[in-house]
């Protein structure tokens, strides 16, 4: 290896023929660089943690940007403005709604799209094209364009119509997800079971649902992160039930009650909770 | 007896294939049915009833709208509110800009060298993600606030004058839109990256050509699909972004979404709206014609 490099310097350069594969570049500044980047990613959200234990010396209870010192009084009292109590639990609601129907929805249309070619199911181009609007159009569109419609209609909006834009949403990433692990999917497994004697619905539940339920719960993971996240179109449609990030933004304008960052804390551990498993589970599968 | 049965499930085989059949035939039509109407109803239809929107004529003070053919009314929301469309459009290319800079060597490196730790490296990449999107723009108000640690830390320093601040200028809304949308950046470039045939490098280095060369020539051109693909998923929602300004920036950078909120929310002007969002998803749509129209309308779908 030393005698190579050496005599690849030695050579001319036009002669050298295999390039150092790591250089100083690859060993040091992109590491570097990369701890760097995940560092800024991090950073906001080491921030939140730590004002989540800020002390506040004024008399409203209200977020400060100002260190006032420790304390664990905002975990203990996480639930002492009703508001944004109640906000959150009702996103929770909505993102277990919205998430179920979606991932039924978004599944079945995926295994439309995987099994049938344009031959065999007319108007699967418009599908996919409609799909990929839907993830490309502008969230602020969506949102905006819903409110029309329900306001042309003399529809009340509330947690019904939450539910109905939270799904429409969701569906077109559901189905991406669960359709890029369907690909690889072996038919002669169902086949198995048809010659086994099994109907559809029962080679559907006890073949083909287990297998391709990593994507499923892939899929129903996004759509629920989608969900309880939203802001935008649950901004324009929400009317009456107000989900947990539009209580926030309406907090913006008066100040932030600490519990927010409880919340957020809360949260983001479940979230993170979650992906680490994800990946220890996939290791496990796939030593 | 023997015969009678084997006759008797040949034709029962032979009727269930004919079910099977039909069942076949509908199977795809019946599967996509569910989502279908629900995408239909609640996208598609309300896309087609912002644009009749857009053309008719609203009171202010009921909100109650008729329709009355004025077509006049885009061209003069669009030229009432060009500041603010040409707002959002420089955020929004800058902001992505920016974020192709900063992620294309994480994820070059992520690809090429992430080794073991991968899986890893692309949750760290995707860590804002799990706080919510107002929270994060929030916690950005507080680092870049006149009392908070960046500019306090400075200020103790003598780095900056005691005069200087952030929160309100461009510099802070493009900044918290690039920190808010560097996931939809990074994690395109790392598929177009990763997808890369090691072999083909191998060839370039195998025909002389030096890292540069191989970097240009291969890796580069390779990863354009890839690029265009994270330039549409960032800088779509960045232009439609209106969160970051209201909460990081001031009243002299407003953007094209805020403007839309009130027309719908403040004014309940729903023609005026409706005609800015058609402008709106006429920008985007620009974008995605002209990617579905160069790598396909499914290409997109791999990098998400």
């Amino acid at each position: 290896m030393t005698d190579q490099a050496t005599a690849d310097k030695s050579a001319t350069k036009s002669t050298r023929r295999v390039p150092r594969r790591r250089s100083r570049l690859g060993r040091w500044v992109l590491p570097t660089y990369s701890w760097l980047v995940i560092a800024y990613l991090v950073f906001p959200i080491v921030i939140m943690i730590v004002y989540s234990f800020n002390k506040v010396t004024t008399g409203l209870q209200l977020v400060s940007f100002t260190w006032n010192g420790f304390t664990s009084l905002w975990y203990r009292q996480w639930s002492n403005v009703p508001g944004l109590t109640s906000a959150f639990w009702l996103s929770i609601r909505l993102a277990l709604v919205a998430t179920f129907i979606a991932t039924v929805l978004g599944t079945l249309l995926a295994v439309a799209l995987v099994r049938y070619r344009s031959n065999k199911f007319r108007g699967k181009v418009i599908v996919e094209q409609v799909l990929f609007l839907n993830i490309a159009a502008p969230e602020i569109v969506l949102g905006a364009s819903l409110l029309g419609l329900f306001v042309t209609f003399n529809v009340a909006r509330g947690f019904v119509t939450l539910v109905l834009a939270h799904v429409m949403f969701s569906i077109a990433y559901v189905t991406v997800t669960v359709r890029a692990r369907l690909s690889g999917f072996d038919r002669s497994l169902e086949e198995a079971a048809y010659d086994l004697g099994a109907n559809p619905l029962t080679t559907f539940r006890l073949v083909t649902l287990p297998l391709i339920m990593p994507g499923v719960l892939a899929g129903a993971l996004m759509a629920f992160a989608l969900s309880i996240d939203d802001f935008v179109t649950s901004n324009f449609i929400s009317g009456s039930s107000v989900p947990f990030p539009v209580w926030v933004y309406g907090a913006t304008r008066v100040g932030i009650p600490p519990q927010v960052f409880v919340f957020g804390t809360a949260i983001f551990a479940v979230g993170i909770g979650f992906a680490l498993l994800s990946i220890v589970l996939s290791r496990r599968q796939s030593p | 007896m023997d015969q009678v049965v084997s006759t008797d499930r040949s034709r029962s085989v032979e009727e269930e294939h004919r079910r099977a059949g039909w069942g076949k035939k509908l199977a795809p039509y019946i599967l996509s049915l569910p989502a279908g109407v629900w995408l239909i109803l609640l996208f598609v239809v309300p896309l087609g009833v912002m644009m009749i929107q857009s053309l008719e004529t609203c009171s202010p003070a009921t909100g109650l709208c008729v329709m009355t053919w004025h077509w006049g009314e885009l061209p003069s929301q669009v030229s009432l509110y060009r500041q603010q469309f040409f707002t959002s459009l420089a955020f929004g290319a800058a902001a992505t800009l920016i974020d192709l800079i900063i992620s294309f060597p994480i994820a070059y490196w992520i690809a090429f060298h992430g080794g073991r730790r991968k899986n890893f490296f692309l949750i760290m990449l995707l860590v804002p993600f799990f706080v919510s999107f107002i929270i994060r723009t929030i916690v950005w108000e507080f680092i870049l606030s006149n009392n908070g640690i960046v500019l306090t830390f400075l200020r103790n320093q003598h780095l900056i004058p005691s005069g200087f601040h952030v929160l309100g200028t461009s510099y802070a809304v493009v900044a918290g839109l690039a920190y808010n949308y560097l996931p939809f950046t990074a994690l395109p470039l790392y598929v177009a990256i990763e997808r890369i045939d090691r072999r083909v490098l191998d060839a370039a280095y195998d025909l002389y050509a030096n890292r540069r060369a191989a970097f240009l020539r291969v890796i580069l051109p390779l990863t354009i699909p890839g690029i265009f693909a994270a330039f549409l998923l960032t800088f779509i929602p960045a232009f439609g972004d209106y969160l970051n300004q209201e909460i990081l920036g001031g009243t002299s950078n407003t953007m094209i979404g805020t403007v839309i909120q009130d027309s719908f929310l403040v004014n309940l002007d729903y023609a005026g709206g409706a005609s800015l969002s058609v402008v709106l998803l006429a920008v985007s749509l620009v974008g995605i014609w002209l990617y579905a129209r160069l790598l396909g309308s499914r290409a997109i779908e791999e990098y998400l």
